[in-house]
């Protein structure tokens, strides 16, 4: 056969290949077959040249473990080779990745526009933290895809939302406001914990920065706190004069422009040059190092959460104890059409339902499971169950806990690896007892 | 930095230094589609070590005006219009892969003007697999993915970047993507494709020569680069092992110390 005559493919590698080798070279490191942890602060320089050409980003390397660390890096590198994106940052926690993200693109006098349906914390970070240091956000239902355009305002920088809101499982409509982003010449961050890049790579479908807290489903192990940012290297930030902390000579480097120095990559290296070294989140070498044993696993472990998630979908519909159900695979979801477009393998495994008895059986339900764990964690191998009025979403009054479109019935699952009948013969436990007559007072 | 050629603007990076017209000019050439960011690991280095380092946007390529020059020949004649338009008399060349072609053509067009030279991934020849050329040719993206693909050497696909955090094969996609496929990388190699004269150029040089070549190189394999190097007087080989045709990113530090002791030494730096 004649090769003129075979069609050129790329040979780049895939999805579950990047999962296990990205980012790491072995024989760069003695030859261990295994990441090695660098369990080092600091790194000797050659001499006083080399020395300055770390300090001024004249080289690549190591300077001390606050700003980068070889084990953190190689986890900085595959997740971005998951994403599709040109780079990332890691960082000590999901919430420190997304206050970096916004140190990073903001100051004082800017503006945001933030779906409102998002983690508590973060919800407290926009509402309550941010504008302490003269950020102001906006909230804006996460269907509500016009409000997000109505929102922008003449100095607003960015908008950001979690893809599939916490805890309804809401969707944003990524494509959309992505084109809202950017006719107003500002990116999009999209928090895709709840996909992982299994599930959905947000580059693809116009968003500009990926927040993950690796914590969740990326490590998977319920072991360890990380987070990241990852850059998709499309937005061009010299189109107009929003970020001129990006475009401008900066003092803290000797005048460099980031924009026109790192292109594609800009953002990360500002995020990293001037939030790693002012502000400190910087990640453990262990903890990446744990990270990179559950992205090993990641597709493996995606597609059983899915499953398990979709047969829990179906097993609570057909529950006499059980009001509502909300996942993006079921048909009269609102996001449904939406889900298939965005998450075409798999809808993720975190459900929320209401449960019959309100508030009262929800408690009940809650203290009697004992498979699943009563946590504030999501995205762990195990099965998981919280209230959130009660728990991740405590700190918000009435009004904010109705915006974000939390009830006092809904539980909040997340949907674990252990074979599917022990899940369902644990609710029912559960469900027993929030059925069971309650007392009403102990007077 | 921004300054004209035939009334076209250009953007040069100066590695983050002002342009200083009493230190020695040394400019960057990048390779097929790509921009001057590919040379971020070298040209800092150069800016603040007493040269000015312009690392060059190709005319209609990054953040360059104009339209994409159709021959190495003018990209060569282009080249060294920038050195006047600078204000200077005299400049040491670095290229990579097409970047090679254009400053082998440059230096024996312009033996006065040239002072050192030094090749990145070059050959005399490029010729471009028709199917590729085709697909850059018709703005089809999957020439940019191909191009990364065969752009990395093995260890290059894993990563492993100089820079932590930074993922090789998906910016230098999104550099090849950053202007129009067809506009860009199309008509850049169809300049290599067409390109002849690289080997009877080579044999006019008479500056300084290095050349840094990949055991993994797909792209300007190294018996290639060889074949142009023994042409040129006294030119230095350099070989890297583990490594493909990026090897300014795959290799940086490595890149950087053998570059930097070779222009250095023969073209040296404005003391402070």
């Amino acid at each position: 056969m004649s090769d003129k005559k075979k069609e050129l493919k790329p040979n780049t590698y895939k999805f579950d290949t990047l999962s296990l080798h990205a980012g790491y070279q072995p024989h760069k490191n003695a030859g261990s077959r295994q990441v090695p942890i660098y369990q080092t602060t600091s790194y000797l320089f050659d001499d006083v040249d080399h020395a300055a050409a770390l300090f001024n980003l004249e080289r690549g390397g190591h300077i001390y473990s606050r700003i980068s660390n070889p084990t953190v890096g190689v986890l900085e590198e595959r997740v971005a080779s998951l994403e599709g994106g040109t780079a990332a940052l890691a960082t000590s926690s999901g919430m420190s990745a997304i206050f970096l993200a916004v140190m990073t693109l903001c100051e004082a006098g800017d503006h945001l526009v933030v779906s409102s349906q998002l983690y508590g914390g973060t919800v407290n970070l926009f509402r309550l933290t941010l504008p302490k240091f003269g950020i102001k956000c906006t909230f804006v239902k996460p269907r509500d895809t016009e409000g997000f355009k109505k929102a922008i305002q003449k100095n607003t920088k960015g908008i950001f939302g979690e893809l599939v809101g916490n805890p309804g499982n809401e969707i944003m409509n990524m494509p959309e406001i992505a084109k809202i982003a950017h006719e107003a010449g500002i990116p999009l961050m999209v928090d895709a914990t709840y996909q992982t890049p299994y599930l959905c790579k947000p580059f693809e479908h116009g968003a500009d920065i990926v927040i993950h807290s690796l914590t969740k489903w990326m490590a998977g192990h319920g072991s360890s706190m990380a987070g990241i940012l990852v850059e998709g290297g499309k937005f061009d930030w010299m189109q107009n004069d929003k970020f001129p902390t990006m475009t401008k000579p900066y003092e803290g480097y000797h005048g460099l422009s980031f924009a026109e120095e790192f292109g594609p990559t800009a953002f990360t290296m500002k995020a990293r040059a001037e939030g790693m070294r002012d502000f400190g989140p910087c990640l453990s070498p262990q903890n990446a190092w744990n990270v990179l044993q559950g992205i090993e696993t990641l597709s493996v472990r995606m597609k059983k959460h899915c499953s398990n998630a979709e047969e829990m979908v179906k097993y609570l519909m057909n529950h006499e104890s059980v009001a509502w159900v909300s996942h993006p695979s079921v048909p009269d979801h609102p996001d449904h059409e939406l889900a298939k477009k965005l998450l075409p393998n798999g809808r993720g495994s975190m459900i929320a339902f209401g449960i019959k008895g309100g508030k009262e059986a929800g408690v009940e339900f809650i203290n009697n499971v004992k498979l699943a764990s009563h946590l504030a964690n999501v995205g762990d191998t195990r099965t998981l169950v919280i209230h959130p009025a009660s728990g991740t979403h405590s700190q918000m009054d009435e009004a904010t806990l109705k915006f974000a479109g939390l009830s006092h019935d809904m539980i909040r699952l997340s949907v674990g690896i252990e074979d599917i009948e022990d899940i369902k013969n644990d609710f029912e436990v559960g469900f027993r007892a929030a059925r069971k007559p309650r007392l009403v007072s102990n007077q | 930095m921004k300054f004209k050629v035939n009334n076209n603007e250009v953007y040069a990076s100066t590695g983050g230094r002002p342009f200083d017209k009493k230190k020695p000019l040394i400019i960057f050439v990048h390779g097929s589609g790509l921009t001057h960011m590919t040379w971020v690991l070298q040209t800092r280095y150069f800016a603040f070590h007493g040269y000015n380092a312009l690392a060059i946007d190709l005319p209609g390529h990054g953040l360059s005006g104009g339209e994409s020059l159709k021959s190495i020949e003018e990209m060569a004649d282009w080249v060294a219009a920038v050195i006047d338009a600078v204000g200077h008399k005299e400049a040491s060349l670095v290229g990579h892969s097409q970047g090679c072609l254009i400053t082998v053509e440059c230096t024996a067009k312009y033996p006065d003007k040239i002072k050192t030279l030094s090749l990145m991934g070059g050959a005399g020849a490029i010729p471009m697999n028709p199917q590729l050329l085709s697909l850059a040719e018709n703005n089809d993206p999957k020439a940019v993915d191909l191009m990364m693909d065969w752009a990395h050497g093995p260890a290059g696909h894993f990563g492993g970047h100089p820079v932590p955090g930074l993922y090789h094969i998906n910016t230098g996609t999104m550099l090849a993507k950053s202007r129009t496929i067809q506009n860009t990388l199309g008509v850049d190699f169809r300049a290599c494709d067409n390109y002849k004269n690289g080997f009877e150029a080579a044999k006019k040089i008479k500056c300084p020569t290095l050349s840094i070549l990949a055991t993994d190189d797909k792209m300007c394999p190294v018996k290639e680069g060889k074949k142009l190097a023994a042409l040129i007087d006294g030119s230095q080989v350099d070989i890297i092992d583990n490594c493909g045709h990026m090897m300014l990113l795959e290799e940086a530090d490595r890149v950087l110390t053998v570059l930097k002791k070779f222009i250095t030494t023969n073209y040296p730096p404005l003391s402070s």
